[in-house]
């Protein structure tokens, strides 16, 4: 039910063209198309909205300005004089997160005898994990090979990835769909067992697993259930404000704050997992964002200011089609299954401008391209828009498709009277998901002796870029490597006996030194969105 | 000039722009909410609501950030509720009817009165799906309990103390575990990862200098 004269129009040609469109199968980029594109509309690119770090570890490299505002921030323990020989929580393993990776960092960790404890601001499960749609690669048809998976997600990444991280991901991506399976989650599958599996941007093979267009949710849900089902402490709206080393620099725990007191607690651990995701809620660029409401870089500025080295923290990703209308679902998903399934993009005079399927960094900076210079975007109350002609995939795959293979979306626009499987709908990039993050090495340590980093938090397993699939992926591959890593490494140290902030002190005098005044403090862990009268 | 409408949250009235959600619409009064806030888009159940529209006596159930305000809409969050969460080893249960009746025998007490199905935030038939689970037909049950985000009003609504949400949850679980068609081809690639058999392959490929990796990746075949 659009009710704009100008986007019913628009619409009409949509219409009128779609049996024609419905034919082209447009052609790919070329490489160096690709490249001169994203130079030009990806946001990435955009020198002045980032900044260079004066301090820490990746002093003298470039992240966007709201990152940099908060790595180079002041501390929230600063002035706290807290008694670090008082311990609320002492634990072999000290899980923060509770997304998909610190969930299943925490079932390994709980596997291999550890004790373990998880902290998360929100309630288990409130992650981006929660919220994937399309589904999650791996390749194990007989067509595909774990060195083709490899290919497609080196070159999405634009040969970025660190190739030993990328090895582990493609390697192990069979072994995490039987874990999940096992743990009984549920994939689309057709009668004989065979996995339902649908092509990703840049994918080569049709290797993407799904369980509806609910496939982050219905993982999310199963981990947070097996959690619960073991002797697994899980302190929830309890934030990590800190990390607390020992005399020797190791990692030793960290500083807690509840989220509704501000009550201070101290955790005691042996080894550290930071797996608190991603970052969408720092809106770069002025974006609006796919990601969850704690979504604000928090273990990477608690890493940055411990000594942890950051790897490709220049780079975002914008999800091509984030709901562009109406207001109240501005910026949320849509699924790239919708092109998978095969809706296409179209244009305001009803043209199909790209190859539906290209990489997500190419598609976004393709319909920016489309509704700025180009001037073939759709007017909309917040900017400009592109269709996703979803009435396509009826067409193509027959009536009920929609219902069966993407519920979430047709319920998420039939709420404001869009019904997808008659009418188009309108997209423009939203942010999505942070490909860098902190570096760690293929047993998911970082820099830090005893801090292990999983999930969207880390930097390089992708790349400049990240394939659709891959992050789901990602999570359980290396959630449940640094559950392993961080309880094997817990087995060989004693439980560390005299905790220090000292690094947070020696991070504040070198703000001072380099002439940094901020007067805001870090982690954010919310945004604020409360008007202020 | 934008629309404006009157909203009580928790029995307090502000005026609001008429095209917020509930969400919106408590951060526009000022809220800064840490409960009853999640994904913000219908995933993850954080945010339950219960509200009722002046005038009217039928009670209303939603998720605070897929709805939008309306004129003289009471409202009340639910951020929490306490539903029955029971324990067990997937490793030991098995999808025999007997399984329910050990972990959730109240749902035997289900007196058909539908308030749940009424409730469901998401459209759910949610009494129906009981009734599969009642019967020990799981996969029915994880069918009709698919789109659920245990945001918990079902419960909330329920004379017999039934825990919908978690009943469906062992249902999917035990579904996904036992009762789909097993995945041949999965198994097959994972012993042939195991037996080495890609190893050449893949090391092949990164030691390749940087322009043939970049050939290879743009002259490869996509499947159709």
């Amino acid at each position: 039910m659009y009710q704009d004269k100008l986007m019913q129009e628009s619409i009409q040609k949509v219409e009128a063209a779609r049996a024609e469109n419905i034919k082209l199968d447009p052609r790919r980029m070329t490489a160096e198309e690709k490249e001169k594109l994203l130079a030009t509309y990806h946001p990435d690119y955009k020198q002045d909205e980032f900044r260079v770090l004066e301090v820490g570890p990746n002093k003298g490299e470039k992240v966007p300005t709201e990152l940099a505002a908060l790595l180079q921030a002041n501390s929230r323990v600063a002035g706290l004089n807290l008694d670090l020989t008082k311990c609320d929580y002492e634990t072999d393993v000290l899980i923060i997160g509770a997304g998909g990776a610190g969930c299943s960092a925490a079932i390994e960790a709980h596997n291999a005898g550890a004790k373990v404890t998880i902290v998360t601001k929100l309630r288990m499960g409130d992650a981006n994990t929660m919220m994937a749609e399309g589904g999650i690669q791996a390749a194990d048809k007989p067509n595909d090979s774990p060195a083709q998976h490899f290919l497609d997600a080196f070159g999405g990444g634009h040969f970025a990835a660190q190739k030993d991280l990328l090895y582990k991901l493609v390697t192990e991506a069979p072994d995490a769909i039987k874990w999940l399976s096992d743990l009984g989650v549920e994939f689309d599958k057709t009668a004989d067992g065979t996995m339902v599996t649908t092509h990703g941007g840049g994918t080569s093979r049709k290797r993407m697993h799904a369980a509806k267009d609910y496939s982050g949710a219905e993982i999310m849900r199963t981990l947070r259930d097996e959690v619960l089902n073991r002797d697994i402490t899980v302190v929830d709206f309890t934030s990590a404000i800190e990390l607390i080393k020992d005399e020797n620099g190791k990692c030793a725990g960290a500083v807690l704050m509840n989220m509704e007191t501000k009550q201070i607690l101290i955790a005691k651990a042996k080894t550290v997992v930071i797996a608190t995701g991603g970052a969408g809620r720092l809106h770069y660029q002025g974006f609006p964002t796919s990601n969850h409401y704690g979504a604000t870089a928090d273990g990477l500025v608690l890493g940055y200011r411990a000594g942890a080295r950051l790897l490709y923290a220049d780079t975002l990703q914008y999800h091509p089609t984030g709901a562009a209308f109406p207001a109240q679902i501005f910026g949320a998903l849509v699924t790239e299954k919708v092109r998978s399934l095969g809706a296409m993009l179209i244009n305001a005079h009803g043209e199909a401008f790209m190859n539906p399927l290209e990489t997500r960094d190419v598609s976004a900076a393709s319909i920016i391209r489309e509704c700025s210079d180009r001037g073939n975007g759709v007017k909309t109350p917040e900017g400009y828009a592109v269709w996703l002609d979803t009435p396509m995939i009826e067409l193509k795959n027959g009536e009920g498709t929609i219902e069966k293979r993407i519920p979430a979306m047709m319920r998420m626009f039939g709420k404001y009277g869009i019904d997808i499987r008659k009418e188009p709908i309108l997209i423009y990039p939203t942010l999505h998901y942070q490909n860098g993050g902190l570096k760690i090495t293929a047993d998911g340590q970082s820099d830090i002796e005893n801090l292990f980093v999983a999930g969207e938090a880390v930097g390089g397993i992708h790349g400049r870029n990240r394939l659709m699939g891959n992050s789901l992926l990602d999570i359980i591959v290396f959630g449940r490597n640094a559950g392993k890593s961080a309880s094997a490494k817990a087995k060989t140290v004693a439980m560390p006996e005299k905790l220090t902030l000292k690094h947070v002190e020696e991070f504040a005098a070198e703000c001072e030194k380099a002439g940094i005044k901020s007067d805001i403090v870090s982690p954010k862990l919310l945004p604020d969105y409360a008007r202020k009268a | 000039m934008e629309q404006m409408v009157n909203v009580y949250l928790y029995g307090k009235k502000y005026e609001v722009p008429a095209s917020l959600t509930i969400m919106e619409a408590m951060e526009y009064a000022g809220y800064q909410l840490v409960r009853g806030c999640g994904c913000r888009n219908g995933f993850c159940g954080a945010c339950a609501t219960i509200y009722r529209i002046a005038g009217d006596r039928e009670l209303k159930a939603c998720l605070a950030c897929s709805t939008k305000v309306e004129n003289n809409m009471y409202v009340a969050t639910l951020p929490f509720f306490p539903l029955v969460k029971e324990v067990y080893d997937m490793e030991k249960i098995k999808p025999t009817q007997q399984i329910m009746m050990q972990l959730y025998p109240e749902i035997y007490a289900c007196v058909g009165c539908n308030a749940c199905t009424k409730a469901c935030t998401q459209g759910l038939n949610v009494m129906q799906y009981i009734a599969y689970a009642q019967r020990g037909e799981y996969e029915k049950c994880a069918e009709e309990s698919f789109d659920c985000v245990m945001c918990g009003v079902c419960s909330s609504r329920c004379p017999a103390g039934i825990s919908h949400p978690q009943v469906a949850m062992l249902a999917r679980r035990l579904n996904g575990k036992y009762i789909a068609p097993h995945c041949d081809h999965l198994d097959d690639r994972i012993k042939e990862i195991e037996d080495g058999k890609f190893e050449a392959l893949i090391e092949n490929l990164m030691q390749k200098p940087l322009e043939e990796i970049k050939e290879l990746y743009n002259t490869r075949e996509i499947e159709k």
